[in-house]
């Protein structure tokens, strides 16, 4: 009796936490849901009736996408198209040299390794004001200020975490799965490319996430060392369109805000596993 | 002797292996890097002409006004951004751990705002909080209290998912024959949760403090976006602080305003600020030591 008593009472405080959950969530997505009421109303409105919905003379149909498509003077399509480019170039570079490198570290472990691997660690505490403006100025004598070179900039700049991940994981193989290969024939080059790669993929998935995540997102570096009168990302975009004060056009505003935030919804909801699981393990970094 | 096969014809790759690592890290950090320092010890405009001053520059970083007031801005920041975030991270986490229908549908939105970059958030947020605030005739960049605590919002609607990400797995992680055991001995609900669950989860409240009081005090672009510093009071002596200023808004504008020598003050702040931010990780990095070594 006093046993069935207090399942059902479990029952019913489960049902509460239920609703009360879905309530949150729904108010999670509200702001999302207000970017997108919001991107197909007329201007004037988005100020004086944010919350209402886009009907009546409020409805701006799809005026507001094309108005953003040339809006602050630059078209949107190429920052799209340089923010994709820098993101695939920066991480494929990244999750290829760091984790040849961090093999290198963990198996050779020199005195010269030991310094790099430590100078990784500490650059993972480092601010990036700290060298904002001595690394903008390198960038630029180095020509590496284009979309195409920026990707070394991210190499050097974001190589700590990738390197710290790897360098424990590479740790926890096996030596003698290198050892069989390497009596069997194989150079070290072989060795890596189709022994150590292969097992290295669950590191390579997390790490390349969290590369991914933060240079799409990266606002300040691109900003800094790109010359942003020809290359702009869609951070730098959508931070110009309201940076010209006075006539701000929020109704395209919103519009490139859902047209920029559809695909890392997407990107999300299909490798969401993925995605969960390495900003996880990449909770070490401070 | 056995590992000699192996590491020789290795070490004859190193620069396939090593070099292309070694050469962007000295380009991308450990040479912007020192040149920091060093010019935070200079006066410049350009850095060909840096003549070197001593630690006028510190001096005149502590005495700026602007400089302080961001410091203590960002640190109240940090450390209530700290409190919200966590506890309502905890508190999301145990409720999805507690084998509701739907769990796995709720963790999916509640992290999602994480993806999205700071830039983008502040904007949105700075639609919203101004499509409320002009009802009444006023804007989130009129008043300091709405710019604050409009960040911190932004921020928990942020980074809530996250740490419940953490927490979950620390929660998954704690033993089920304790939790069982405190259930036999007739343990409360609360009882289980502050005498068996958090006492299990250290590590992870531990992690997620220090992650979150980082964060805070790193914070740039929901920054910029959201209030970029507004408004600001012109102080007696005719410079002006912007209210909502957090500390790496305020190092970026010191570098990049009209007055050009004021460069390597603004390195000076920024080698401040890098010693705040490391000084916290270090302390991070002992706090979990001394706790393994307990264990």
């Amino acid at each position: 009796m006093n046993k069935q008593g207090t399942l059902a009472a479990e029952r019913r405080r489960k049902t509460i936490m239920s609703v009360v959950l879905a309530v949150i969530c729904i108010i999670y997505v509200l702001p999302v849901l207000s970017v997108v009421i919001n991107s197909f109303k007329v201007n004037t409105y988005v100020k004086t009736d944010t919350f209402a919905m886009p009907t009546g003379e409020m409805w701006a149909g799809f005026a507001n996408f094309i108005k953003g498509m040339t809006f602050g003077n630059y078209p949107f399509w190429s920052s799209v198209k340089y923010s994709v480019l820098i993101t695939v170039a920066s991480t494929a570079l990244i999750l290829l040299f760091t984790s040849m490198a961090a093999w290198y570290i963990a198996r050779v472990n020199s005195f010269f390794c030991k310094v790099i691997y430590y100078l990784c660690v500490f650059s993972m505490v480092v601010p990036f004001q700290m060298v904002m403006f001595t690394l903008s100025k390198t960038a630029d004598q180095l020509h590496l200020n284009t979309p195409w070179t920026i990707p070394i900039v991210y190499l050097g700049f974001g190589a700590g975490l990738a390197i710290f991940m790897f360098v424990g994981f590479v740790k926890s193989i096996p030596l003698e799965i290198e050892e069989a290969a390497s009596i069997d024939g194989c150079g070290p080059v072989r060795t890596y490319f189709s022994v150590v790669l292969p097992m290295l993929k669950p590191t390579m998935i997390s790490v390349g996430i969290l590369e991914i995540m933060w240079v799409w997102n990266d606002f300040l570096l691109p900003y800094l060392v790109l010359d942003i009168n020809e290359y702009r990302t869609i951070p730098i975009h959508i931070q110009y369109l309201k940076g010209s004060y006075g006539t701000v056009d929020l109704g395209a505003t919103m519009a490139l805000i859902l047209l920029s935030i559809i695909p890392v919804i997407v990107f999300y909801l299909i490798c969401q596993k993925h995605i969960i699981k390495g900003v996880a393990a990449g909770a070490v970094k401070g | 002797m056995k590992k000699g096969i192996f590491k020789n014809p290795l070490r004859r790759w190193f620069w396939l292996f090593l070099g292309p690592v070694t050469a962007a890290f000295a380009i991308g950090f450990v040479w912007p890097f020192i040149q920091g320092i060093y010019l935070s010890f200079c006066k410049f405009k350009l850095i060909r002409n840096a003549t070197f001053i001593g630690f006028g520059n510190y001096l005149s970083a502590l005495k700026d006004a602007s400089f302080m007031h961001s410091f203590w801005y960002t640190a109240l920041f940090a450390l209530t951004s700290l409190v919200f975030i966590n506890v309502l991270g905890f508190a999301a986490a145990y409720a999805l751990t507690q084998g509701i229908r739907g769990s796995n549908l709720y963790r999916t939105v509640f992290f999602m705002p994480n993806l999205i970059g700071g830039i983008v958030l502040g904007y949105i947020w700075s639609m919203i909080f101004d499509g409320v605030l002009s009802r009444y005739g006023t804007s989130i960049l009129m008043e300091t209290k709405y710019g604050f605590w409009g960040l911190i919002i932004l921020m928990c609607w942020q980074q809530i998912g996250y740490m419940m990400i953490i927490y979950i797995a620390g929660l998954q992680a704690v033993p089920e024959d304790m939790l069982e055991a405190a259930r036999i001995d007739g343990a409360t609900k609360s009882q289980t949760l502050f005498k068996v669950t958090i006492p299990n989860v250290m590590p992870s409240i531990t992690i997620c403090t220090f992650l979150s009081l980082t964060n805070g005090f790193k914070l740039f672009d929901q920054n910029l976006a959201l209030t970029g510093g507004q408004p600001f009071i012109i102080q007696p002596d005719g410079s002006s602080i912007k209210t909502t200023e957090m500390l790496a808004l305020n190092i970026y504008n010191t570098f990049y305003n009209s007055n050009s020598a004021s460069k390597g003050v603004a390195q000076a702040k920024a080698v401040l600020f890098f010693i705040l931010v490391a000084g916290i990780g270090l302390a991070q990095l002992a706090y979990t030591r001394k706790r393994e070594v307990q264990q």
